[in-house]
């Protein structure tokens, strides 16, 4: 059975098409690829399923439940995280505290408990921080010991990218995104992070869709390759079926000049 | 080669000049120099009014003569390029107030300003002629920019100290009503004329102050410090005691406060602690949450109205007058349901547009106590009177027994400062933080928008509720006037100088604006300031906003958000100046 089953989204801003009809389907514990040339759609994409914007039409299913239209806090307490393009973090929050924070919708201690200071609050905050040090060992020694108390603009780039990924996996989903997670990252630290997204999947059990512009990484990670173009999705299949389609060549290179398309 | 030691820019100098004679010119005619020359600071030399009229000049003197040293160069030896610069300022700041003293004896210009009056002149010129008098003070007023320069002159722990020992005199000076109230509670009333006459001390007791900050400054440890150090030992056993010990020194002085202080200190100080309670409000709202809230006062006249009209025996339709104690829990959730009105419609707006309708809010509030159409109940333009006070055992606490008040008001204070803290310390708190720094990631974090606003809302406005229920309780009767759109604003002014999102921040610019300086309408310490006390309010936040818009104690997130690129610089030079991992393996 799919984990995200997608049918015919649409999305349009003003009169410009984001999403035109895209089908798209992920089976639990597998990776797909989502690429496409700049202004695909495929940020957009993300942020239909995310619920950042409500799809104009179309059905977004997620474990057999139509999560379109759901508020984007709503979706991710229903399993479905991710990072942005753009690393945005809490800046002057802590290491240690973005990944708390996001444990948000895993964790239930309101007002009062705080207030009072009772027994199940101060077991939920012992709780909270002991799995964000937890997620963050994930990363080796990059984010943990005197990391944890630096605030996150601090980071390097590259670890900035770490800490979203962090994030995203405290709010413990079934289902990760990944939006251009090596985007910036030099050709070492791109190798770590495909070798990381795979463990993401092995170690983690995460079903994961990433979308990446880096061929080699998506050669090394996908099960399955996906690929948008002005909205549309233009071809599916495996790497080596995706990379020699005529029209996925086309939409990144442009068609031989005399040439017309069908 | 030549020296650079010399050297000088002569237009920064007089640029700082103009710039002090201006200001002198701006405090003589906003009729500063007279209103404040009745109190003394150094009783026979200097008055209130010559130092709000004279400081600018040796800080000027002191900016205008900085040294700039370009980077990578060794920066130039002070000396006599300093003294010129500062003379030079000085100057041009006397010639200004000496062509302003020498038009307003020549042309009447007081039907226009009308604080150029003869007295001022007087004191312009020292009860002296004209002329000789504008020499004077010309000299005089160079001689002080020469003053402020010679500082670059001093080694730095001169320099510190000297600044803090005329800082002490002033502050030692205008406190003297609380000095004066406790030597005298203390039994040592006799002292106090010694030491003071005319609200300023005598000179010996300047110059003994003087003396004992120089001496101290840099020779003893101070009490924040060996405070911080005593409660963050690491023994948990020590800290413990430590912290007990803390708190019951704190008791204690809580406890014999209204006693040492007397009534009318009393008084300002729980007026002190209402604004601190709203304070506390706002910072959750503003500093925590990141709401900008202009409308605040609108809870605060909802907690107090409902107050009145719960324990007031004429409210005219309705008046059940029941117990102030039973009417807090009412106050309590009447502020609670106030806070979800005006944060429900306002929930997907952010920023200016929050705030303008906050503002709206704020108003349409204040209008509606007002209001013909419910004065039967809040008795529109009339307010609510005889509202009864505390009752506590056989007596009942309102305004009239300020010093038992005040225990009030801090016991609300240290409430609404753990609940303060708590909050800021949990789940909820975190969700607010992550809210102020990115709602859309927060909101895709899992983080529900709309509950953790209205949390915000809900908790800021019971806040202002106990404070406007302790209000009205202390002091009997309550107009809509009392809840205009200033009480908002001097609110948030007390969160942004304080610091915002800092607890103690908030604490401290609470006594310091409205301890000092006095609230809205209430008196501070400083009588003298009460005309000027909106001037200075606004100086006091144009210089905060320009030199330290962190506030005075501010949160640790806070000055870590204003001052991005020094934190990067230290932390870079913590770490021994490099990356470890990816650093070296940057492409090059």
């Amino acid at each position: 059975m799919a984990l995200l089953e997608i049918t015919g989204v649409h999305k349009a801003f003003g009169g410009i098409q984001a999403l035109g009809g895209v089908d798209f389907h992920i089976d639990e514990g597998s990776i797909v690829s989502v690429i496409g040339p700049n202004g695909a759609g495929k940020t957009s994409f993300f942020n239909v399923i995310t619920g950042l914007f409500p799809p104009d039409a179309g059905g977004i299913f997620f474990e057999d439940t139509d999560i379109g239209g759901w508020e984007p806090s709503a979706i991710t307490r229903r399993g479905v995280a991710r990072t942005f393009q753009n690393v945005r973090l809490f800046p002057n929050m802590t290491v240690l505290e973005n990944v708390m924070v996001a444990q948000h919708c895993r964790t239930r201690q309101g007002i009062w408990g705080a207030i009072f200071r009772t027994k199940a609050f101060q077991d939920e905050e012992a709780l909270i921080e002991e799995k964000a040090k937890g997620v963050l060992s994930f990363f080796g020694t990059r984010l943990v010991g005197y990391r944890f108390d630096q605030p996150a603009f601090a980071l390097s780039y590259a670890n900035r990218r770490r800490l979203e990924i962090a994030r995203a996996m405290a709010t413990e989903p079934r289902l990760l995104l990944l939006d251009e997670p090596t985007a910036g990252m030099n050709p070492r630290e791109t190798r770590e992070l495909t070798g990381l997204i795979g463990r993401l999947r092995d170690e983690k059990g995460f079903t994961i869709v990433v979308i990446e512009h880096d061929m080699q990484v998506v050669r090394d990670v996908s099960d399955r390759v996906v690929v948008l173009d002005h909205g549309v999705k233009i071809a599916e299949g495996s790497y080596d079926e995706v990379s020699t389609n005529e029209d996925v060549i086309e939409a990144y290179l442009g068609r031989p000049a005399g040439e017309r398309s069908g | 080669m030549m020296t650079r030691s010399g050297t000088f820019d002569a237009r920064r100098a007089v640029r700082w000049g103009l710039s002090a004679g201006l200001v002198m010119v701006f405090t003589s005619s906003v009729g500063m120099l007279e209103a404040f020359d009745g109190r003394m600071v150094v009783d026979p030399i200097l008055s209130l009014g010559y130092l709000a009229l004279l400081w600018f000049v040796p800080v000027a003197g002191y900016r205008a003569s900085v040294t700039q040293a370009l980077e990578g160069m060794e920066a130039p030896e002070p000396g006599t390029g300093n003294l010129i610069a500062g003379l030079m300022t000085g100057a041009a700041a006397g010639a200004v107030l000496g062509l302003f003293t020498l038009l307003t004896t020549a042309v009447n210009l007081r039907d226009v300003f009308i604080k150029l009056s003869p007295l001022l002149n007087d004191l312009l010129t020292f009860g002296l002629d004209t002329g000789p008098g504008v020499i004077l003070m010309f000299v005089i007023v160079t001689l002080l920019g020469l003053g402020g320069a010679s500082f670059h002159l001093l080694t730095a722990i001169t320099a510190r100290r000297l600044v803090l020992a005329v800082e002490w005199v002033v502050i030692v000076a205008l406190l003297e009503r609380v000095f004066s109230q406790i030597l005298r509670q203390i039994g040592l009333g006799s002292l106090v004329t010694q030491v003071y006459r005319q609200g300023g001390l005598r000179i010996w007791s300047a110059i003994g102050v003087a003396a004992i900050t120089y001496y101290l400054i840099g020779r003893v440890k101070f009490p924040r410090s060996f405070v911080r150090e005593k409660l963050t030992v690491p023994n948990p056993a020590d800290r413990t005691r430590n912290t007990l010990v803390a708190a019951a020194i704190v008791f204690a002085l809580f406890g014999v406060l209204p006693w040492l202080l007397g009534s009318l200190l009393s008084e300002l100080l729980s007026t002190v602690g209402l604004f601190l309670l709203m304070g506390l409000g706002l910072n959750i709202v503003v500093g925590l949450a990141g709401l900008l809230d202009l409308g605040y006062v609108a809870f605060f006249a909802v907690g107090a109205y409902t107050a009145g009209v719960l324990t007031s025996p004429i409210s005219p339709a309705f008046a059940p007058r029941i117990s102030w104690w039973l009417a807090v829990p009412v106050v309590i959730f009447v502020s609670a349901i106030a806070g979800l009105l005006v944060g429900t419609p306002v929930i997907r707006m952010r920023g200016d547009y929050l705030a303008i309708v906050t503002l709206g809010f704020g108003e349409i509030v204040r209008i509606l106590f007002l209001s013909d159409w419910l004065a039967p109940v809040f008795g529109g333009a009339q307010g609510i009177r005889q509202i009864p006070g505390i009752p506590l055992g056989v007596t009942t606490v309102s305004g009239a027994n300020p010093k038992t008040i005040i225990y009030f008001a801090i016991g609300l204070v240290l409430l609404a400062a753990w609940v303060s803290w708590a909050l800021q310390s949990s789940r909820i708190g975190r969700a607010w933080t992550a809210m102020r720094e990115d709602e859309t990631v927060a909101e895709s974090m899992g983080i529900e928008i709309v509950k953790a606003k209205l949390y915000a809302f809900v908790v800021g406005a019971v806040f202002a509720g106990l404070a406007g229920a302790l209000f009205a309780a202390k002091v009997g009767s309550i107009f809509p006037r009392s809840f205009a759109l200033l009480v908002s604003l001097i609110i948030l002014v007390v969160v942004i100088v304080g610091g915002m999102g800092s607890i103690p921040g908030v604490a401290v610019g609470a006594v310091v604006l409205i301890g000092v300086l006095g609230g809205p309408t209430q008196p501070g310490l400083l009588q003298e300031f009460a005309e000027f006390k909106l001037l200075i309010y606004g100086a006091l936040l144009i210089y905060m906003m320009l030199q330290r818009p962190e506030g005075l104690l501010p949160s640790v997130r806070r000055s870590r958000e204003l001052h991005q690129e020094e934190f990067l610089q230290d932390a870079w030079l913590g770490a021994g100046g490099e990356e470890p991992d990816e650093a070296a393996e940057a492409p090059v």
